[in-house]
């Protein structure tokens, strides 16, 4: 993930201000820039669409995707909702939270892999699921998550 | 000749392997020098058969699943390409039990053809609904949709025709359509499937509403979780627009939420796509009347937009023809959760729950009892097996303190705890309050609380009182049906499983 940049920051705010309702296709277009929202882009997002930053900081706060501090490189957003707890899903992540020594919305000591709750990926008939890193997995268990993490970090650079 | 065949790229296929198999099907065939083009597709929704391959043959699809990359030689050997005999064999798709006995009215491409063809789209009935739409004019399109009895398939079950008369009849320099995509609710995923699958559907059903409403504009608000269908409709619209299907008299676009289950209620819904916190608005004013920016806007759900097409098509007479009482029509009903045929089957209302879970879901996945099912996502009902013959339509399930909502079924087997479920559906509530009304922002934690003091055994009977005065204290103070609506959860875990409330294993570390 590239570190902060403040004049391709507001390249990206440019490219998207003239659209209604600018605010959150701003925000996510940033933090798919840089992993996460920093104070200087709430700054400048708030300038840019005439907003007070307690507004836009509102904003951020109120959406669970909006991160204010980066996650690791690997994100595993394990479901967390009726379907996947039908098919075992408190059980699978207790035994995550254990292996990775981690709670919800942690991130372990290495700082490689974050661990997100989701609730419902629409994936109910493969149940459980999860996304690691974007890609969507069905009838998860812990060996087959946990090897998927392992291999992933090797994929993926820092 | 080079033979056809087809592999979805459903979120749901992907999920079990499907890229992987498409990339082994594609590596296998130049190895053997098999002239094959893969197609990727929406799912059919026979979601324990994926990856599923279907074939061209000269008697039609073909159908192997579920596929593993290590089946393909196999497949090859056994020259599935020409619709050859093997062990993972489903024979024609059309025959399939699960397929024979649905009315595929909106999903009857979906799994078919190459979603982001349009040819393919006309070729197999698209366009036909608009059409005959634009042959009708405005007056009589929205009289066809009034006609066909189809409500809203967002869960409220609000009929179309009249939301979408009150926006034609209100005056304004501009009007939207929006598409609700948030489909929070879990055990729910017919909208993903039918974005990623047919989302011309999608967009002939708004380019309708536009005309049937004035309106010029629209939006479609997809929940971040799915990046699949985002990406699927977002190249679709541009496709739309390169054909003239959009940008002439209609044009839409894409906006993603952000993790946010109060931004499916349209008010909130709203708010965020002007990009705000996605808080609840009071009605008065209806969306209908003031909406998106203050205008206009009529707000529908994705599978209410890509069932009109068809009505229009077919006509309103062949749409109302199918179902029961005041729930006409087709439902795409999503089975989920712990059932043997998982996925997504559409029918006409009126089937029982306990032929939808036994005889098409086949029971349990894990092969224990069915015990509790869930319908309508995490503001619906615990249903015991007694009430299994309580038949699919909206009065029926309101009657009996539930509601069928976006029409997901998750069944449980008897290892559930239904005071936990009662405890999860508080604490989602907690954790997705939008905040404006104090009973669901604190009630819900008060009601985990109390839940938790239950589960523990203490003063189960003052607390079970509590729990019940909460929950009407939720029902009565909320603005919306976030906080309204989850005491059916709860309620109904507290009325159909009373057992699992009062008479706790107790042991020295639950108490303790
Ligand atoms: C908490 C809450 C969540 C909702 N989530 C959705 C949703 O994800 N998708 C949806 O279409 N409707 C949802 N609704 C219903 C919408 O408010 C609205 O009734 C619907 O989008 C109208 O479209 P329809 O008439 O086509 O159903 C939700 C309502 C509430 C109260
Ligand atoms: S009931 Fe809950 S979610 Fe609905 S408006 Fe009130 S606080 Fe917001
Ligand atoms: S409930 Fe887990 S994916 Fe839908």
């Amino acid at each position: 993930m590239p570190s902060w940049d403040e004049k391709r920051a507001g390249e990206i705010i440019d490219a998207h201000k003239a659209m209604e309702g600018a605010t959150l296709p701003i925000l996510h277009a940033v933090q798919d820039a840089f992993g996460f929202i920093t104070d200087r882009a709430i700054e400048m997002i708030a300038d840019a669409l005439n907003l007070s930053r307690a507004e836009v900081h509102g904003v951020v706060s109120f959406y669970h995707d909006f991160r204010r501090a980066p996650a690791g490189p690997h994100v595993i957003r394990l479901c967390r909702a009726e379907a996947c707890q039908a098919m075992g899903a408190d059980k699978l992540a207790q035994q995550m939270r254990e292996t990775l020594g981690v709670d919800w919305h942690g991130t372990t000591t290495d700082g490689r892999v974050t661990l997100e709750p989701v609730f419902c990926l629409g994936l109910c008939s493969c149940a459980p699921a999860a996304m690691l890193d974007g890609k969507v997995m069905g009838r998860v268990d812990h060996a087959k998550l946990t090897a998927a993490t392992l291999t992933g970090s090797t994929r993926v650079k820092a | 000749m080079t033979v056809r065949i087809f592999i979805p790229s459903d979120a749901a296929a992907v999920a079990l392997g499907a890229d992987e198999v498409a990339a082994a099907m594609a590596r296998e065939a130049v190895a053997r020098g098999v002239n094959l083009t893969i197609i990727r597709t929406g799912s059919y929704g026979l979601t324990w058969l994926e990856p599923l391959v279907d074939v061209e043959t000269a008697i039609g699809r073909v159908a192997y699943g579920p596929v593993n990359p290590t089946d393909v030689a196999g497949l090859f050997d056994a020259k599935f390409f020409e619709g050859g005999a093997h062990p993972l064999s489903v024979g024609r798709i059309d025959d399939h039990p699960f397929m024979k006995s649905q009315i595929r009215h909106t999903f009857s491409r979906c799994g078919r053809i190459d979603p982001l063809s349009l040819a393919d789209y006309r070729g197999a009935g698209g366009l036909r609904g608009l059409a005959q739409a634009v042959k009708l004019g405005p007056d009589a399109t929205l009289a066809a949709v009034t006609e066909s009895g189809l409500r809203g398939r967002g869960g409220a079950g609000f009929p179309t025709g009249i939301k979408w008369k009150t926006v034609k009849d209100a005056k304004a320099d501009l009007k939207y359509i929006v598409c609700n995509a948030d489909e929070g609710d879990s055990g729910t995923f017919s909208d993903r499937m039918i974005m990623e699958g047919d989302p011309f559907a999608v967009i002939e059903g708004m380019v309708i509403a536009g005309l049937a409403t004035g309106a010029t504009r629209g939006y479609i608000y997809i929940r971040s979780e799915y990046p699949g269908a985002v990406a699927c409709m977002t190249r679709a619209i541009q496709i739309a627009r390169t054909d003239g299907l959009l940008g002439v008299a209609f044009d839409m676009d894409v906006r993603v939420g952000a993790g946010a289950y109060i931004c499916g209620e349209e008010t909130s819904l709203l708010e965020s796509l002007e990009g705000r916190r996605g808080q609840v608005r009071a009605k008065p004013p209806l969306p209908a009347h003031a909406g998106l920016f203050g205008k206009p806007t009529a707000v529908n759900n994705v599978i209410t937009l890509a069932s009109v097409p068809a009505i229009l098509a077919e006509g309103a007479d062949k749409y109302k023809s199918l179902g029961t009482g005041r729930s006409l029509g087709t439902i795409p009903i999503q089975l989920a959760g712990n059932v043997k045929y998982a996925g997504l089957y559409e029918a006409p209302f009126g089937m029982t729950l306990g032929q939808l879970v036994m005889d098409i879901g086949g029971g349990t996945e894990s092969g224990r009892p069915v015990r509790a099912v869930q319908v309508g996502g995490p503001l619906g009902a615990y249903f015991p097996v007694s009430l299994f013959d309580t038949p699919f339509d909206y009065e029926a399930f309101a009657g009996l303190g539930g509601l069928i909502g976006h029409a997901g079924v998750v069944v449980f087997d008897d290892t559930v705890d239904l005071a936990r479920q009662a405890r999860f559906a508080m604490e989602f509530c907690a954790i997705e309050s939008c905040g404006k009304c104090t009973p669901c922002r604190i009630g819900s934690v008060r009601g985990q609380e109390v839940i938790d003091r239950i589960l523990k055994g203490v003063e189960v009977d003052k607390h079970i009182a509590l729990l019940e005065d909460l929950c009407s204290t939720l029902k009565l103070g909320s603005l919306c049906a976030l906080g309204g609506f989850v005491p059916f959860p709860v309620l109904s875990a507290l009325t159909h499983f009373p057992e699992d409330f009062r008479a706790r294993p107790r042991s020295l570390a639950d108490v303790a």
